[in-house]
């Protein structure tokens, strides 16, 4: 089966533990939702109430940043790496 | 020994003392925005609402004083409809703040009650380990009529359990008036009749769904007695909010944020004033509190222990409390000042001038 690698930052995994995983490809959405089942107390502070990314989280698929925090429907390839962080903000 | 929650943008603060012996205690999650705390008088929990910068709004519990802490659920909006009414809702369906946290009645152990921004009133009856979403208020046509006052949505800082019913509720809204259910919350009555916004075009300004009560609070004793500092002027009901009377301005400033009533006593009630909503300090740097002890018939201002030149600190509307022996206040402000006063406010003691902006503070 075609895998994808997820990880979540220090910053988020300091809150609630999530290893990091591979999980089935699919879309981007899939992807996170099977990687967050393994820490679902995570799943909040990835996701506002709507189930968007937040808006100081940010997602990257390999070394691009994803721009839709909405549908998330981009299609992960086999071997692809997801990472989430907390978008770094202020002064 | 009393006990002082106080939640900064900083973390929460415990303060324990008496008298004019105040000094803090410890200090919980170092660095994160705390928007509100309660401990609750039914079992003695302790609760902070967390509003993390990246992570959202968190709410954390405690049953040993602040000893050891657990996340439990926070409030959620459902999600948004996108066809019908309220598919173009502007207001967006997620929390971003919990403003209000209140416990249900003597014998609803468990049940608690937050308001949040944007509005929405929601109910836990597991101990904050999950809440509801009030369908009826969320959902009530009007609630398009409300709008943010100085926040970008309207939000409920006001949340009140009748002690004689706990399915008596009134709640308040910047700006959206102050409602109230008979029925723990399956129907909804707006009460703000009496109150006059200024910012209004004149033909609306009486409209009672559009009012900036900033905050309302009631008499222990008599519930029916209640006080609300709005966004023009202080108001007062004696018969539930069924009709609110305004009161003549005191000196140096009628506007403001904050509200206390003593808890034995409905004509007694604190205020601090500060110049306007489009000057938020201290009338000429000298912080005072008002009181009455007339039901708003006369007021005297205090400044004994405050800053008294070139002070320009802010009470915010949950930063003016009053403990139940209806003596012991407690104040802070968004500069960081946090005094106390042992005579119904009469002389303060400071215990900080250096902590973060504070949001609330609660006697535990």
């Amino acid at each position: 089966m075609a895998m994808v690698r997820v990880e979540f930052a220090a910053s988020l995994r300091r809150h609630v533990e999530c290893a990091p995983q591979t999980v089935a490809a699919g879309s981007l959405r899939s992807v996170l939702e099977a990687a967050l089942l393994t820490a679902p107390e995570l799943a909040h502070y990835v996701f506002d109430d709507q189930r968007s990314v937040r808006k100081h989280v940010a997602v990257f698929v390999n070394r691009h940043m994803v721009l839709d925090r909405v549908n998330l429907n981009q299609q992960l390839a086999p071997d692809d790496r997801v990472l989430v962080i907390q978008a770094l903000t202020g002064g | 020994m009393e006990t002082l929650l106080v939640a900064s943008r900083k973390g929460l603060f415990v303060v324990r003392g008496r008298g004019a012996q105040w000094a803090i205690e410890s200090h919980h999650f170092a660095g994160e925005p705390v928007t509100q705390a309660l401990a609750d008088p039914r079992d003695g929990a302790w609760y902070a609402a967390l509003r993390m910068g990246h992570f959202g709004v968190k709410l954390r519990k405690s049953l040993d004083r602040g000893a050891t802490w657990k996340e439990v659920g926070a409030p959620a909006f459902p999600l948004k409809p996108v066809q019908g009414f309220w598919a173009d809702d502007p207001t967006p369906w997620n929390v971003d703040l919990v403003w209000a946290l209140t416990p249900g009645g003597a014998d609803e152990p468990g049940t608690l009650w937050a308001g949040c921004m944007p509005a929405g009133l929601f109910k836990s009856q597991d101990g904050g380990q999950t809440w509801a979403l009030n369908k009826p208020l969320w959902e009530e046509p009007r609630r398009k009529g409300w709008f943010g006052g100085g926040n970008d949505y309207p939000g409920m800082h006001s949340v009140l359990v009748d002690p004689r019913d706990p399915r008596h509720l009134t709640v308040a809204v910047s700006c959206g008036g102050v409602w109230q259910t008979l029925d723990g919350g399956g129907s909804w009555s707006l009460t703000a009749r009496g109150m006059t916004a200024d910012y209004l075009p004149a033909e609306v300004a009486d409209d009672e769904n559009t009012q900036d009560p900033h905050r309302v609070v009631s008499c222990g004793a008599q519930p029916d007695a209640l006080w609300v500092q709005h966004h023009c002027g202080i108001y007062r009901s004696v018969n539930g909010g069924s009709q609110w009377q305004a009161v003549k301005a005191p000196s140096p400033s009628g506007f403001g944020f904050a509200v206390a009533c003593d808890p034995r006593n409905p004509d007694r009630a604190w205020f601090v004033p500060a110049v306007a909503d489009a000057c938020r300090i201290p009338v000429d740097g000298r912080m005072v509190v008002t009181r009455t002890d007339d039901g708003g018939k006369t007021f005297t201002a205090f400044g004994d222990g405050l800053p008294q030149s070139h002070a320009y600190h802010l009470v915010y509307r949950h930063s003016l409390e009053v403990a139940a022996d209806g003596q012991t206040l407690a104040m802070s402000s968004t500069t960081g000042g946090l005094w106390m006063s042992a005579n119904a406010g009469e002389q303060w003691h400071c215990v900080s001038r250096d902590l973060p902006p504070v949001a609330a503070i609660r006697f535990a």
